[in-house]
């Protein structure tokens, strides 16, 4: 068992999400940044899809009941073990009694805590993830209890460094692809997408990223039809909104972009004030 | 029913089918029947369908390599499609309770409209609504067939909260508010059922292609229905319905 000493600014418990529920109007929710979580899990020897912690901008402190592993990826958040500090991206030996905590936020927006096994937190169709209205709890909180695997003496464990690179946290570039109604748009309209830089609002969470530079827009809405993660949408006003993790599954507004799946990894370690160049990649 | 359908790329592990963009009962059978046929294919690589008013979209599970080659077999299945008159569907009678304590919009639209209150009701529960879809939040039901005397505008200033199983009015549309959300449509009543349960299999009772009608309740038998529905014992009236 862990128990959570400090939630943090916005802690949640998440896997890959909710696959084949779309059609109930159900968000995937899961990860935002899956390349970090995924990178966690594996240096455990973890199945992709364990459920770990996710947390936005400031971190937990936790407190370990038994002895196990622990591995945290993504956003350097400046991780202790006991007032010790600890590398990230590498297996860590964790016993009963110990607490971790973080510190100051350096670099990206989302830090991931992979526990050796996975959280073993409520399931609701097929997923870990923290959905409200679908799973009992949104986010975490003070004093919640999940359990965890008690870890064997000697489990197989890797015991490397990976090395991440710092691209992930500091390019500007985001590739996409043309949406649905990329062709609706104006010769100056396509061009202004890829020719200016865009700036993360501060209307920006696990639903979706407003971007601060409107688009002048004469685009009606459309009738409703489906959106993804990574969808760009634009609103009557101008307004550009990329959707992420826990969007909604339908949605009116055309479709102008579609992010490829890494770039939507990337765009989970942006935060307000951070700058996004758009690039157009594919022929489709 | 042949449609001419577009098909296009949506992201590197989607295909977007779209119909002529017009909202059609038609239509959205032939959706159904496109995505009920390619299911019973069972094509291995393909893990989601989502259909919208005049849309499909195919989610693969990898990184579709060859966009010509899944369009070309997507086009046959469209082709081999038979007509088909032994769909099956449901129809749904809901409760709704159009007490001014819930619908506190009616007055409202009793003036814009010239319309007393108990008209407003009368032409809200004499249709019978096509299930279109589910979308915007986990079970709320895109209805088509709202009466053109009932079509209002949505409010300028979306209200921040709005109970669950409101009924509500928004443009040419009208839904029930499966959850408590912010919200800008017009609302004219309560339902005490539960549109979405994450507990079961299957969370919703409705899907695309039923139809619903409501039916009005008193205040006592709204909260009669409330107490069954919260005890999981409520059965609601429903019929089968052929073709």
């Amino acid at each position: 068992m862990v128990k959570v000493l400090k939630s943090g600014m916005y802690s949640s418990v998440q896997d890959l999400g909710r696959m084949g529920f779309q059609q109930y109007g159900v968000p995937y929710s899961g990860v935002m940044d899956v390349y970090s979580a995924s990178l966690a899990n594996h240096i455990l020897g973890n199945n992709t899809n364990d459920a770990v912690i996710e947390m936005t901008i400031t971190g937990i402190s936790l407190r370990f009941d038994c002895d196990t592993r622990i591995c945290i990826s993504g956003a350097t958040m400046a991780p202790e073990l006991n007032n010790q500090a600890i590398q990230m991206n590498k297996s860590i030996q964790v016993s009963a009694g110990d607490v971790l905590s973080f510190g100051k936020l350096a670099k990206g927006f989302r830090c991931y805590l992979a526990v050796f096994g996975g959280f073993k937190t409520e399931e609701v169709m097929g997923s870990r993830s923290m959905y409200n209205g679908v799973t009992s709890q949104s986010k975490i909180s003070k004093n919640d209890v999940f359990l965890i695997n008690e870890m064997n003496s000697f489990t197989v464990s890797n015991n490397a460094l990976v090395k991440v690179k710092d691209e992930h946290f500091l390019s500007h570039r985001i590739d996409v692809y043309k949406g649905p109604e990329f062709d609706f748009l104006s010769k100056n309209q396509q061009e202004f997408l890829f020719q200016n830089s865009f700036t993360v609002s501060k209307d920006n969470n696990r639903m979706a990223y407003q971007l601060s530079e409107p688009l002048e827009n004469n685009l009606e809405p459309i009738i409703t039809s489906a959106v993804l993660p990574g969808t760009v949408q634009l609103t009557p006003s101008g307004k550009l909104i990329v959707l992420m993790r826990d969007c909604q599954t339908t949605g009116g507004y055309p479709r102008v972009l579609q992010l490829k799946e890494s770039a939507i990894n990337r765009m989970a370690q942006k935060f307000t004030g951070s700058f996004i160049d758009f690039k157009l990649v594919g022929s489709r | 029913m042949a449609f001419n359908l577009t098909y296009k790329p949506f992201g590197e592990r989607a295909i977007l089918v779209e119909w002529p963009a017009i909202i059609d009962a038609e239509i959205l059978k032939d959706i159904i029947q496109f995505k009920t046929t390619i299911s019973d294919n069972s094509v291995k690589s393909i893990v989601e369908l989502k259909i919208a008013y005049n849309s499909l979209l195919i989610i693969y599970d990898s990184v579709c390599r060859n966009f010509e080659n899944e369009v070309s077999m997507l086009k046959n299945i469209y082709k081999s499609l038979q007509l088909n008159n032994d769909t099956v569907s449901v129809l749904w009678k809901i409760p709704v309770c159009y007490d001014v304590a819930f619908g506190v919009d009616l007055e409202a639209i009793s003036e814009e409209k010239k319309l007393s209150k108990e008209a407003i009701i009368k032409c809200h529960t004499e249709v019978e609504y096509t299930v279109y879809f589910i979308g915007f939040l986990p079970g709320f039901l895109y209805l088509g067939g709202l009466d053109v005397l009932l079509h209002m505008p949505r409010k300028a200033t979306p209200r921040l909260r709005i109970e669950k199983g409101a009924v509500a009015i928004g443009g040419n549309q009208t839904g029930v508010y499966p959850a408590e959300s912010p919200g800008g449509w017009n609302i004219i009543g309560n339902s005490p059922v539960s549109f979405f349960n994450p507990k079961l299999n299957v969370p919703c009772f409705a899907k695309a292609g039923d139809r619903i009608v409501f039916k009005q309740v008193s205040l006592i038998e709204y909260q009669d229905i409330k107490a069954l529905v919260d005890a999981g014992l409520y059965q609601m009236e429903s019929e089968v319905l052929h073709g």
